[in-house]
């Protein structure tokens, strides 16, 4: 438990504000970490310039300078618009990625919940952000923005499916749904008798962990799947007719998501906050752990935004055709294989 | 009613744990009745969310996470979903529309009178002697869950998981009935894109 870490007993509310706060320091941390090195740093390079260079030293001050806009400009709800929906839309995707952090495990005892049903529970909680954006697209009461709800609505009711049962080849040879279990499971495994690295799943289940990496990047909306809002057709689709902190919520949505998401697969293919030549059970995981996972919530999300930054879009016959003829049954095979390797070794 | 009162001020259950209950079971009846009354069949659909998530905190109040995490995956993710594309789809957003209620009002009386009876009388009948803050998964232990050599037992008796209870017993016990059901759900989906393609 997290209270056992401080060696202190807490009171409910204490506790539960020492946990909000965690939240939001798990959530916004990344969020910035990712928006500054790969949506300012990454990509100018890889565009051959500099990006932001003025705000502080390196231009590491940029993202204050942008929140900071970003809260200055005004809240325009359109004349037409269903007031109520669509000024809790945003909200509504930001719930989706609160939740989705609750199951993620820090280490041995670094965790918000220990939820029996962990996996579970993530694959359940991030369906919940469609219904944030079907309520922008809706609630706007604009072509642009209807289009491009049904867009995002289309393509992640296609690519959670594939995400699950992704997802299902790590639990099955896990033997447990619960996040901190697969953990160790992973951290305890050996290749072949050797116990040397423990045997992180993405050995195993790398068709698995390729299908996730894959329907994460549809269920982000990143390039190449970015149709819901493609600028040439829809100007920005469901966040058209979107300004200031409104707006703002559903960018630190989308990239808070992406490094939630990116900790999810980490925990499941790269075995989480464990690192070789520790034991598990190590006291010391639980500060160290939070440092291990955030450096393998970085390498993955480096490749998230490196494809996003290298490929162009897909169509939207193409990106529906990929998901149901290609993804849906490899997946299956995935399970297939695993339920009968699982049995025989 | 009366002996859930008398419950909670003998402080059998934990007092933020029955606050919470009465908040949320507040919440949800006041988006169920907002969900057969607004005029909005948008609204509606997002009212029945609201309704959907407060039956999914019920489950977890009750000690039932794999029926909650199960509730908001299908019913939130998948059905509510479907609902809202199926209207955006078919209907314009622009403008406000409206229902038509008051026609089926009476035969939606019915059903929902219905509904209620079956449910209050397999309730009853499934739950006569526990008293509430009765920690019920011993009743499912004793009738379905003799097993306590096996590692879901094990786990399911230390750990209190319901989880690993709720496979074994799907995959055991109600093995012929959950392939039934699959073959049901197949061909039901099947069917729907017959007709669907029949153009």
């Amino acid at each position: 438990m997290s209270t056992s870490l401080l060696a202190v007993e807490l009171a409910y509310w204490s506790e539960t504000t020492l946990r909000v706060i965690g939240g939001l320091v798990a959530i916004l941390l990344p969020a910035g970490g990712l928006v500054y090195v790969y949506l300012f740093k990454m990509m100018s390079f890889m565009q051959s310039r500099l990006g932001p260079m003025e705000a502080g030293p390196y231009g590491s001050m940029q993202l204050l300078a942008e929140v900071g806009k970003w809260l200055q400009k005004e809240d325009i709800v359109p004349a037409k618009a269903d007031r109520q929906v669509f000024m809790l839309a945003p909200f509504v995707v930001l719930i989706s990625t609160f939740l989705l952090i609750l199951v993620l495990p820090f280490g041995p005892d670094a965790w918000f919940v220990d939820l029996d049903t962990g996996i579970y529970f993530a694959m359940a909680v991030s369906s919940v952000s469609v219904i944030g954006i079907l309520m922008a697209g809706w609630g706007s009461s604009s072509k642009y923005s209807l289009l491009g709800g049904i867009r995002a609505a289309g393509q992640l009711i296609a690519y959670e499916l594939p995400m699950v049962l992704a997802v299902l080849g790590v639990v099955i040879q896990a033997g447990t749904l619960n996040m901190n279990e697969i953990v160790f499971a992973q951290a305890n495994g050996e290749i072949f008798g050797i116990d040397l690295i423990g045997n992180p799943y993405i050995l195993t289940q790398f068709v698995g962990f390729a299908l996730f990496m894959v329907a994460i990047q549809a269920e982000l909306t990143q390039p190449p799947f970015d149709m819901p809002v493609a600028e040439s057709e829809l100007v920005a689709g469901y966040l058209t007719e979107y300004s200031g902190l409104r707006f703002l919520l559903f960018f630190i949505g989308e990239f808070a998501t992406a490094g939630v998401f990116s900790g999810i697969a980490a925990v499941l293919f790269l075995g989480g906050w464990y690192v070789p030549g520790l034991a598990p059970e190590h006291d010391l995981y639980n500060v160290l752990g939070p440092l291990v996972l955030m450096g393998k919530i970085f390498l993955i999300s480096g490749l998230i935004f490196w494809f996003r930054f290298t490929y162009p879009r897909f169509r939207e016959d193409q990106l529906q055709r990929l998901a149901w003829k290609y993804l849906i049954p490899i997946a299956l095979l995935n399970i297939v294989a695993t339920g009968v390797l699982k049995v025989v070794f | 009613m009366t002996q859930l009162f008398a419950q909670a001020g003998s402080g059998d259950l934990m007092v933020a744990q029955n606050i919470f209950w009465w908040i949320f079971a507040a919440i949800t009846v006041i988006a169920a009745i907002r969900v057969v009354t607004t005029e909005n069949i948008v609204h509606s659909a997002l009212n029945l969310v609201i309704v959907l998530a407060g039956v999914a905190v019920q489950f977890i109040f009750l000690g039932s996470e794999f029926a909650a995490v199960t509730q908001v995956l299908v019913y939130i993710g998948a059905i509510v979903v479907l609902f809202l594309f199926g209207i955006m789809l078919t209907r314009g957003s622009l403008g406000e529309e409206t229902l038509a209620q008051s026609e089926r009002r009476g035969m939606g009386a019915l059903v929902a009178l219905m509904l209620f009876g079956v449910m209050a009388v397999s309730l009853i009948d499934g739950f006569e002697d526990v008293t509430l803050g009765e920690d019920t998964r011993n009743l499912i232990e004793v009738e379905t869950w003799e097993r306590e050599g096996t590692d879901a037992g094990d786990a399911f008796l230390t750990r209190g998981s319901d989880t690993a209870a709720i496979g074994d017993t799907i995959f055991e016990q109600y093995i012929v009935p959950f392939e039934a059901i699959s073959v049901l759900l197949l061909a039901a989906l099947i069917g729907a894109i017959v007709i669907a393609r029949k153009e």
